[in-house]
């Protein structure tokens, strides 16, 4: 196990030292072992995957360089839009579906050499926070598969934690990619909003949603970072000028950079003492390698999740709209009428949890309901992003926990969606800010599993926030369980 | 009550294409007529993960029609107008709710009334159904068939203060507003291919009656004239149904061409809740002042100005039926060439908007300058009335200079002497004529006038010949 797994291949290849196929060889091998007992995948893209390592083994005997991410074999998660290739969401509603076009994120990854192996696993429409919300089943966390990886990106987190692909790319709406890093003992980043094309993802709640990398390192996840980050003419919310460099700044160390603990977070309701432990001891960890560590209140996020539940599900009762039966995806048969196709197509092709959150937005959006429900949010948005704009003033980066524990197992939240909630209540203020912030793994809980430490940045602040979590990197304690590789 | 003693008040929402190349948020081609969903892409198809791009031509578009409707143009934002329906591909609309582009304008019908406007919004259009079966409607039809090419195109709705009074109003505000847009470039304004699409909010009160009654909005006109029976119909349903003691639900009706009735399309109970919130996808519209002013002077004269100009040159009131004719059929730059190269307005117009209008096909070659000239020709009595219209007519088919083809119709340039002396030659040979019409018979001057015009070929001025067969018998 090498400490840039994907970065050394990509050099490894661009120096004639590997090839891709021998690479992917390896990889479809682990995939071919634990596959079946983890499900990450909803499909594996064997036949593609080597086609695609062929022609970079043969573009590198031509003595043309394939890209930073040559050859390194990439999961892709199932609401990212691969052209002729089946793109699911984890939905029987679109089970089937071949979108005519590459997601620019995809295009992006695939021109700088990757090999996309797979389509990963996630919560239906990426939502929920274990992967069981999935059309096709649950995917097991690799560390213990009795528990799960997180979500709703748990099958890009497991794909990368058991060593199926050293990068994965995720979706993160209030934690899809953070809480999976960290229950699954990766690194998973959250980009500031705009900085990632949205083209080609899978609507959940459009001014929430961003793409982003998972890693097995900081390193890595920067270089994928780096690959991805930039402006794309068709997204509108896509920010126009040159995006941050996420590995500009990795060996800095942090002396003398501001951190501030959040309390709010790290007091958030249904934390583990472990976890509250875990991250205390990261900020005095950075404290010791010289950072000047304080605590700091950011008020508003108390208020997170509430907002989060009314924005998030107003967004996505919209966005699914379109998922009527009409043009593409799943239709009843024996319907009489445009709307008993309508209800019927809709009540068989979406699950529980997309069906509860379709129907809170919807409500949230009624004429009467507005000003309360979604207009209210809105507001706590702004106080939120306000009150972190006070933090920023003082603090370079804030640090929170990731998630409120270690791995749960499966079925253990199921039965409380309140419950399974309150696993994205340390995530979701950035979403809502539109900042950028990643978990880093930070040891482990008294079970073995991983804990995650989240660092959370400014807008367009991805270069300290690298920064300082690549010092947590390095100063992390020893992690508990890890799958060989 | 009789139906005078009932005040009518419309208000018209009317959508408009604009005659953009591309789509409102995709490189797809805004163009009507072509093979079904030919013109579509994963962006107006709405599939999963496609993102739209606002068209700037559409904004600039935009801001065109609500400068030539005397809007504010001001910044604004993108709504989704959520509902369920399967020529929407994303079952969600992209319009403009309570911060649209252009805001509280007005336009003046040529009568010089003001009609408040209260927004000009960009939107999208949808794709365009068609029912097979005998309803013709959804709920009822065999199958249905969409077709995605309309999908997407931009479209804006100018949505008019209740300030008109009749079936009359409406239709020459209309007819005001499809000009307004034409000559802004911005719409093609064809009512009958759907590029211009109108829905009439209708209601009445009494005569004097501040406050208004119920309204009911009626929708599938396709025609001015069938707008005008459509709300003419509305208003006396109404009518009838309050003065027989009932009340005016408000409702969605649907016109019936064939029948000349309205109909129950959707009552207010089920109305659609459409659940508008800001467009995540999109950024908001911040036009610069800059831009804003460079549309504004790039903007031709308007249809009222134009009409305005006219009637100055002609000495008539803006809404004469000439004026009006001169500018609908685009002929006041030929009025304008032929005054500044001296003719007569009043004569010019005249002219226009009778022989030029009547062979309108051939106005696009006619010569400023020879058309100004056969007008002189007639002002100074060069050539009779009836001459002007042959040789005109004749420079409309073949062009050519209106002296020569006034000669080679032998309408010699009658002087005035030589009139004069066929006056007096005629007065010769008719003396016994002559002494009655000198006694004060005029109506021997009829038989006067007929030797004369035979004497001359035809080519006198009658009236100067009768002036000077009056002047004569003093």
């Amino acid at each position: 196990m090498t400490a840039n797994p994907a970065a050394d291949i990509a050099g490894a290849i661009r120096r004639g030292e590997k090839t891709a196929s021998g690479v992917l060889e390896e990889h479809l091998a682990r995939v071919q072992a634990r596959e079946p007992e983890i499900h990450a995948f909803n499909l594996v893209l064997e036949e593609n995957a080597r086609d695609t390592a062929a022609q970079i083994d043969a573009a590198v005997a031509r003595g043309v360089d394939p890209g930073p991410l040559a050859g390194v074999p990439i999961a892709l998660k199932d609401n990212l839009c691969t052209r002729g290739v089946p793109t699911t969401c984890s939905s029987r509603m679109l089970a089937g579906w071949r979108p005519p076009y590459d997601a620019t994120v995809v295009a992006r990854v695939t021109a700088a050499g990757a090999v996309a192996i797979g389509k990963t696993n996630l919560d239906e429409f990426a939502m929920g926070s274990s992967t069981e919300n999935s059309a096709f089943g649950p995917t097991r966390n690799p560390l213990d598969p009795s528990r799960v990886p997180g979500g709703s990106s748990g099958g890009s987190a497991a794909a990368v934690a058991a060593g199926f692909a050293p990068l994965a790319l995720g979706s993160d709406t209030g934690g899809s990619i953070r809480q999976p890093a960290a229950l699954c003992g990766v690194v998973g980043t959250k980009p500031t909003y705009g900085v990632v094309s949205r083209y080609g993802l899978v609507a959940f709640a459009s001014s929430l949603d961003q793409i982003g990398p998972f890693a097995r390192s900081v390193g890595d996840a920067a270089l994928l970072f780096d690959v991805i980050a930039g402006h794309d003419p068709a997204d509108s919310t896509s920010l126009a000028g040159a995006p941050p460099v996420a590995s500009a700044a990795l060996e800095h160390g942090v002396d003398g950079l501001r951190v501030g603990l959040v309390t709010e977070l790290v007091g958030a309701e249904g934390l583990s003492g472990e976890v509250v432990a875990g991250t205390r001891a990261a900020a005095e960890a950075l404290a010791s390698a010289g950072a000047k560590v304080e605590e700091v209140s950011v008020p508003a996020t108390v208020y997170g999740l509430s907002a989060y539940y009314l924005i998030a599900p107003a967004e996505a009762s919209s966005n699914l709209s379109r998922y009527d039966g009409v043009r593409y995806g799943h239709r009843a048969t024996g319907a009489a009428d445009i709307t008993d196709m309508y209800i019927a197509s809709r009540s068989e092709g979406f699950g529980p949890e997309v069906k509860r959150r379709i129907m809170l937005g919807t409500y949230a959006l009624s004429a009467g309901y507005y000003d309360a429900y979604y207009g209210q949010a809105q507001k706590v948005r702004t106080l939120i992003i306000r009150d972190f704009e006070v933090a920023y003033q003082s603090f370079d980066v804030l640090l929170s926990p990731t998630a409120p524990g270690t791995a749960f197992p499966l079925g253990a939240k199921t039965a409380d969606p309140l419950l399974m909630y309150l696993n994205d209540v340390c995530t979701i203020p950035s979403n809502l800010a539109g900042h950028p912030a990643m978990s880093v793994p930070w040891g482990a809980g008294a079970d073995g599993l991983p804990l995650g430490v989240q660092v959370l940045a400014p807008a367009l602040g991805e270069t300290v926030m690298f920064q300082v979590a690549a010092t947590l990197e390095r100063l992390a304690p020893a992690a508990g369980r890890k799958v060989e590789s | 009550m009789s139906r005078s003693e009932w005040e009518m008040v419309i208000g018209l929402e009317v959508h408009t294409e604009l005659r953009t190349a591309t789509k409102l948020f995709c490189g797809c081609a805004n163009h009507f007529g072509d093979e079904p969903n030919t013109n579509v892409c994963p962006v107006c198809l709405g599939l999963p993960g496609s993102l739209p791009v606002l068209n700037r031509t559409a904004v600039e578009y935009a801001i065109r029609i609500g400068t030539a409707l005397h809007c504010t143009v001001q910044p604004s934002l993108f709504h989704r107008k959520n509902y369920f329906y399967p020529d929407m591909p994303k079952d969600y609309q992209i319009s403009q709710y309570d911060v649209p582009i252009n805001a509280d304008g007005w336009l003046a019908l040529p009568d010089g009334r003001r009609v408040g406007i209260e927004r000009a919004h960009i939107e999208e259009d949808t794709g365009k159904s068609t029912h097979v079966g005998e309803s013709g409607r959804i709920h009822g039809a065999d199958h249905s068939l969409v077709d995605y090419n309309r999908a997407g195109v931009p479209l804006v709705e100018i949505v008019g203060r209740p300030d008109l009074r009749s079936g009359d109003d409406a239709r020459i505000y209309v007819d005001e507003l499809r000009a307004i847009l034409v000559a802004t470039g911005a719409s093609d304004g064809k009512m009958e291919e759907g590029s211009l699409r109108v829905d009439a909010n209708v209601s009445v009160r009494p005569r004097g009656a501040a406050d208004l009654g119920t309204r009911c909005e009626i929708k599938n006109m396709n025609s001015l004239r069938s707008l005008g029976r459509a709300i003419e119909y509305e208003a006396t349903r109404q009518i009838t149904l309050l003065e027989e003691g009932g009340t005016v639900s408000q409702e969605t009706r649907h016109w019936d061409e064939g029948t000349g009735r309205t109909s129950t399309m959707r009552s207010k109970e089920d109305a659609y809740d459409y659940r508008y919130f800001p467009e995540p996808d999109l950024v908001p519209i911040v036009p610069s002042e800059e831009w804003i002013r460079a549309v504004a002077d790039a903007l031709p004269p308007m249809p009222g100005d134009r009409r305005s100009a006219v009637a100055a040159a002609a000495k008539l009131a803006p809404d004469a039926d000439p004026v009006v004719t001169v500018v609908r059929l685009d002929l006041d730059s030929l009025l304008h060439a032929a005054v500044a190269a001296g003719a007569d307005g009043g004569l010019a117009v005249k002219r226009l908007a009778n022989e030029v209008a009547s062979s309108l096909e051939r106005a696009a070659v006619l010569d400023p300058v020879a058309f100004a000239t056969v007008v002189q020709m007639e002002s100074r009595s060069a050539l009779t009335p009836a001459q002007a219209r042959t040789v005109l007519k004749d420079l409309l088919e073949g062009g050519g200079d209106p002296a020569a083809i006034a000669k080679a119709h032998g309408f010699e340039a009658m002087a005035s002497d030589a009139l004069a002396d066929a006056v007096d030659q005629v007065i010769a040979e008719n003396p016994g004529e002559w002494e009655r019409f000198a006694g004060g018979e005029d109506k021997v001057q009829g038989f006067l006038i007929g030797k004369i015009k035979a004497a001359t070929g035809g080519n006198a001025d009658l009236k100067e010949a009768s002036a000077l067969l009056r002047g004569r018998r003093s």
